[in-house]
């Protein structure tokens, strides 16, 4: 028995496809990692060509499809679309708020094939979820669904996005999980892209409470073992060395937008002069292999120093391009987030800085 | 449902858990174990064991059956079936 997992000089098949349906979302959250450019309903792909990319997916060896946005129950033909999936052998992830369900539509998922739903939370009480995502009644639908998940008995996931307004209740979300009989919990600290790097001051916690938010985890993982499965995302404006971010560049997965661009994951549009190929014109197996923008930094050969020579190069990958880009003006740097980058000291003192200083208002996402 | 991974024996009954299915895989030639966020691809062993991982039958019951299947010895047997399914619990891809 094996992990399917690639082998470090070919990454082999993707494993995993994030389909982005739409970008259209009745929460306003200011962490949303979506491009600060959201796209339009009239750019997005139809369903035919949905399946079809779903089709090519599953030639192309993908077994994974997360169904993300925006809120992609937004979609009227979300059904359609998992039944789809179902039926060429994907399994079915459906990312979602919760908020545009009710009980029949969770059925028809169902029914239609789903094995898995994400729901994300907020906070654990409703006056502060609420607030956080930019939405009056949002938290109350959300345990509604959870409810009713709950006792469908369909793969359950709890995410929960940490940040300085809510890491005060870790302890509270993982007992919410708990008692919904989630099987995984994600607590994914907010990564700073799109929306939340504008809110990046509003959001980043500081090093103590990060620090307290790990222990929690690291505990809680321990005690619930084969319970509650954790995910755990850490900041790493604090970390020593950056996230192995997507398990490297274009190794282990792709990301098709709204209007169907295919990216090597979800961030990479805000790297300047990369051109992304469109599913409108190319297969996805085209993509995987020979995009130009795929190539421009899978593997090592792209790496400068210190990455290049460095032990952990199979490791860590570099870390993220898009955050080298956004603080270097050069995706092909070392991610600040590394130890070893000359401006770690500096993000590390922004961190510290913001964190420290009075939480500013939110810029809520907005289209 | 009992909570955690506990104590396996020979009467614990296993099913897959929530989200987890089994299901053979053409192009890979090979069958597959889906559950959320992972893809275990299968040997032969895993497989006969995992096959009959029904909710019903115990992992003495799977032993037996796959000792006069493949006319083995049934202790050595339970033990490999036993840690395959005590690491999947871990996993939380088996309940107990």
């Amino acid at each position: 028995m094996s992990e399917a997992r690639p082998n470090s000089t070919d990454p082999g098949p993707p494993s995993a496809l994030l389909a982005e349906l739409t970008h259209r979302c009745p929460l306003r959250c200011p962490y949303c990692s979506n491009p600060l450019e959201l796209e339009r309903r009239s750019g997005e792909l139809a369903t035919a060509e949905w399946m079809r990319v779903f089709d090519e997916a599953a030639a192309l060896g993908i077994r994974h499809v997360h169904l993300s946005g925006g809120e992609p129950t937004a979609r009227g033909d979300i059904a359609e679309l998992i039944a789809h999936a179902r039926g060429i052998g994907l399994y079915s992830n459906l990312i979602t708020s919760g908020v545009l369900m009710n009980e029949g539509r969770l059925d028809g998922l169902i029914d239609a094939g789903l094995d898995h739903l994400q729901l994300s939370i907020q906070d654990i009480d409703d006056e502060s979820a609420d607030r956080i995502a930019g939405l009056d009644g949002a938290h109350a639908k959300k345990l509604e669904l959870a409810r009713q998940v709950k006792e469908r008995g369909i793969g359950f996931t709890v995410n929960a996005v940490i940040h300085r307004h809510n890491i005060h209740n870790l302890e509270r979300m993982i007992d919410f999980a708990l008692r919904m009989d989630a099987g995984r919990l994600e607590v994914a600290h907010v990564q700073y892209y799109g929306w939340a790097l504008k809110n990046r001051a509003a959001l980043i916690p500081m090093r103590a409470a990060l620090d307290e938010a790990t222990r929690i985890v690291a505990e809680a993982a321990e005690r619930y073992k084969g319970r509650l499965a954790f995910d755990y995302v850490v900041p790493d404006y604090y970390a020593r060395y950056p996230k192995p971010c997507m398990g490297g560049w274009a190794r282990t997965g792709l990301n098709v937008t709204p209007s169907g661009r295919v990216l090597p994951c979800h961030a990479a549009e805000t790297i300047a002069g990369l051109d992304f190929d469109n599913v409108r014109q190319h297969s996805l197996a085209d993509i995987w292999s020979s995009s130009p923008a795929f190539l421009a930094f899978r593997g090592t050969g792209w790496m400068e120093e210190p990455c290049r020579s460095c032990e952990r190069r199979e490791i860590d990958w570099g870390g993220c391009r898009c955050q080298a880009f956004a603080f270097t003006g050069r995706a092909s740097a070392t991610d600040p987030a590394c130890s070893l980058s000359g401006l770690h000291n500096e993000m590390v003192a922004i961190a510290e800085r913001e964190s420290a200083a009075a939480s500013p208002a939110f810029a809520y996402r907005q289209f | 449902m009992s909570e955690g991974t506990g104590q396996l024996d020979a009467t614990t009954v296993p099913r897959l858990g929530r989200g987890v299915r089994l299901q053979h895989d053409a192009a890979r030639g090979a069958w597959l174990l889906l559950a959320p966020e992972r893809m275990l691809e299968l040997d032969d062993i895993s497989h006969a064991i995992l096959s009959r991982v029904d909710g019903k039958m115990s992992l003495g019951g799977i032993a037996d059956d796959l000792a006069r299947t493949f006319a083995a010895d049934r202790d050595v047997i339970l033990a490999d079936v036993s840690e395959l399914i005590g690491e999947l619990t871990a996993k939380r891809i088996i309940v107990v």
